[in-house]
């Protein structure tokens, strides 16, 4: 592979692409959105089990591209567990870190998900990673709409 | 004035070409290496490129004769009407279509398909129906839902074959005194499927319905004959078929057009105005309200007349040789599958790879110069009946060479090994 390419397509999204984390549905899902990608038909569902204010299952199902669903995959395995308020912060990161013009990342922060951030140098790329993360704001919010999409 | 704005007689002067090379470097934008590769541009199907001639011809239009057209007395306004009128004779000659009245310039096949749903649509009752086919651009679709929402009419689709082919067989029972136009697309974007045209247009007039054929995909690879095939309307867009953006062409029947009221209002479509009462023009004028895309009007006709100097069979060989060589070559790529197998296909190929999604493929296929189109190509319903998000697209022009389908190929295997 080029040099470049590598930033894209690192191991750890090529992994989490063929075997993501927490790839399943859940039926009794406190939130559950709906995310679709118009410009290439990606779709996924991401679904939050809550207790006392924090995230105590989280999981995704759909089709995507290796991008979006290691992005989700990566996702998910981050947040079992957290507070809202932490997932609140978390999206600012990724978000920022994804859609900034600023060059600089706080990489310690990220931990895995320095992989997704790769993904800034392909600007049509983007809306891939960033899928799931818009999912995970509407469902973090109560007046969340049921269908998020990155158009 | 520039001499490609002219139209020129039927008969050609000089033989006609056959020579990719030299065909290639009519094509500026195909010299050039994309990370590092030579660009293969294979994503004809989403816009074709355009030779010198047509680029030349619309910066000579701004150097030296832009007026705007049909107002003015002075010299630039009489050279820029003469072009904008001589290029309608040339559309019009080009497609074989009785008068120039029959031949209206508008954005595009999708403004094309917009007016006949907002003005012959507009007159229908709820009950009243349109059919498509399943294999149709969101441009033959969302139209027909729009007006559906106003005036509540119905839509139904003739469905396709797993080949991807029309079932022309389900067609005559689709006249029961409801359906008031057929709208069908000439050659399927996604699936290459050159569609029976001239067949759907003899069933549906011994029924005396109506057709109108989306040719945006047909013109890039083949002429039409609008006397021959005599349908009522037919589209097309001037961007695929090595022409500028933003300028397409609805033909429409004399008599069909005639009978339409106008869609858009303004300058240029209308006989007298007062505040009481507004007369328009005749067709085509009664369709091009406001200031036209003249200088895409006249690079249409570049392109038009660019075409006519290269060989038309020896293009129809060189298209299936392309086709034949990327269907059997892709073929040997261990889990690849194509949609669309039609007995007659445009060079369009459809397909999707085991284990690789679209997009990931369209990322690494460019890192090696070759550009395809990824995701539904706004064929979403087309999409469901195969059950698949996305497909990666290759498509090709005259001006594709076997060596480009090769290296698609090669940057295929590059991306298995890249996802394995």
């Amino acid at each position: 592979m080029n040099g470049e390419l590598e930033d894209l397509y690192q191991d750890i999204i090529l992994e989490h692409n063929r075997q993501p984390a927490n790839f399943r549905p859940m039926e009794e899902a406190d939130r559950s959105v709906e995310a679709d990608n118009p410009l290439c038909g990606d779709r996924l569902q991401l679904f939050l089990k809550l207790d006392n204010g924090r995230i105590a299952d989280i999981s995704f199902q759909g089709c995507g591209c290796a991008i979006s669903v290691a992005s989700a995959s990566l996702l998910t395995e981050r947040l079992k567990g957290a507070t809202l308020a932490e997932a609140e912060r978390l999206f600012s990161l990724v978000h920022g870190a994804l859609t900034g013009d600023d060059a600089s990342v706080d990489e310690d922060a990220l931990g895995d998900l320095v992989a997704v951030v790769g993904v800034r140098r392909y600007p049509m790329r983007v809306k891939c990673a960033t899928l799931s993360w818009h999912a995970l704001r509407a469902a973090l919010r109560e007046s969340s709409p049921e269908l998020v999409t990155t158009e | 004035m520039n001499d490609a704005t002219e139209a020129k007689p039927a008969g050609l002067a000089q033989p006609l070409r056959w020579d990719l090379e030299a065909i290639r470097d009519d094509f500026p934008v195909l010299d050039q290496r994309v990370h590092d590769a030579p660009l293969a541009y294979l994503d004809n199907a989403a816009t074709s490129q355009k030779p010198a001639v047509v680029i030349d011809t619309i910066a000579d239009f701004y150097r030296h004769d832009n007026a705007n057209v049909h107002r003015a007395v002075h010299t630039l306004a009489e050279r820029a009407t003469t072009a904008y009128e001589a290029a309608r004779e040339h559309v019009r000659r080009y497609i074989n279509a009785s008068s120039t009245g029959e031949i209206v310039f508008l954005r595009g096949t999708t403004e094309a398909i917009n007016l006949i749903a907002n003005t012959l649509g507009q007159r229908w009752q709820p009950g009243d129906r349109v059919l498509l086919t399943t294999m149709e651009h969101h441009a033959n679709i969302v139209p027909w839902q729009l007006l559906r929402e106003r005036t509540g009419v119905e839509i139904a689709a003739l469905p396709i074959t797993a080949a991807g082919e029309l079932r022309l067989d389900r067609l005559a029972a689709q006249f029961d005194g409801h359906t008031r136009l057929v709208a069908v697309t000439h050659v399927s974007n996604v699936l290459g499927t050159i569609n029976p045209v001239g067949e759907v247009v003899r069933i549906a007039h011994e029924h005396g319905v109506p057709v109108m054929i989306d040719g945006a995909q047909a013109l890039p690879h083949q002429r039409v004959d609008m006397q021959a095939l005599d349908c009522d309307f037919y589209c097309f867009s001037g961007h695929k078929m090595f022409g500028p953006t933003g300028i397409g062409v609805l033909y429409g029947k004399a008599e069909r057009l005639a009978d339409l009221p106008p869609w858009q209002g303004g300058g240029e479509m209308i006989r007298r105005v007062t505040f009481d009462r507004t007369r328009y023009a005749a067709p085509p004028q009664r369709f091009e309200a406001g200031t036209q895309q003249i200088s895409g009007v006249i690079g249409l006709a570049a392109a038009i007349e660019y075409l006519e100097t290269i060989d038309p069979h020896a293009m129809a060989q060189h298209e299936q040789a392309l086709l034949e060589h990327a269907t059997a070559r892709l073929r040997e790529v261990p889990g690849l599958r194509i949609f669309g197998e039609a007995k007659h296909k445009a060079p369009v190929i459809s397909f999707l790879v085991d284990g690789i999604h679209a997009h990931d493929l369209g990322t690494l296929l460019d890192r090696k110069g070759v550009a395809v189109r990824t995701g539904h190509h706004c064929a979403m319903p087309l999409m469901d009946v195969y059950g698949v998000p996305a497909t990666t697209r290759a498509s090709m022009a005259f001006y594709n060479t076997i060596d480009e389908v090769d290296r698609l190929v090669d940057a295929i295997a590059y991306a298995r090994e890249v996802l394995k």
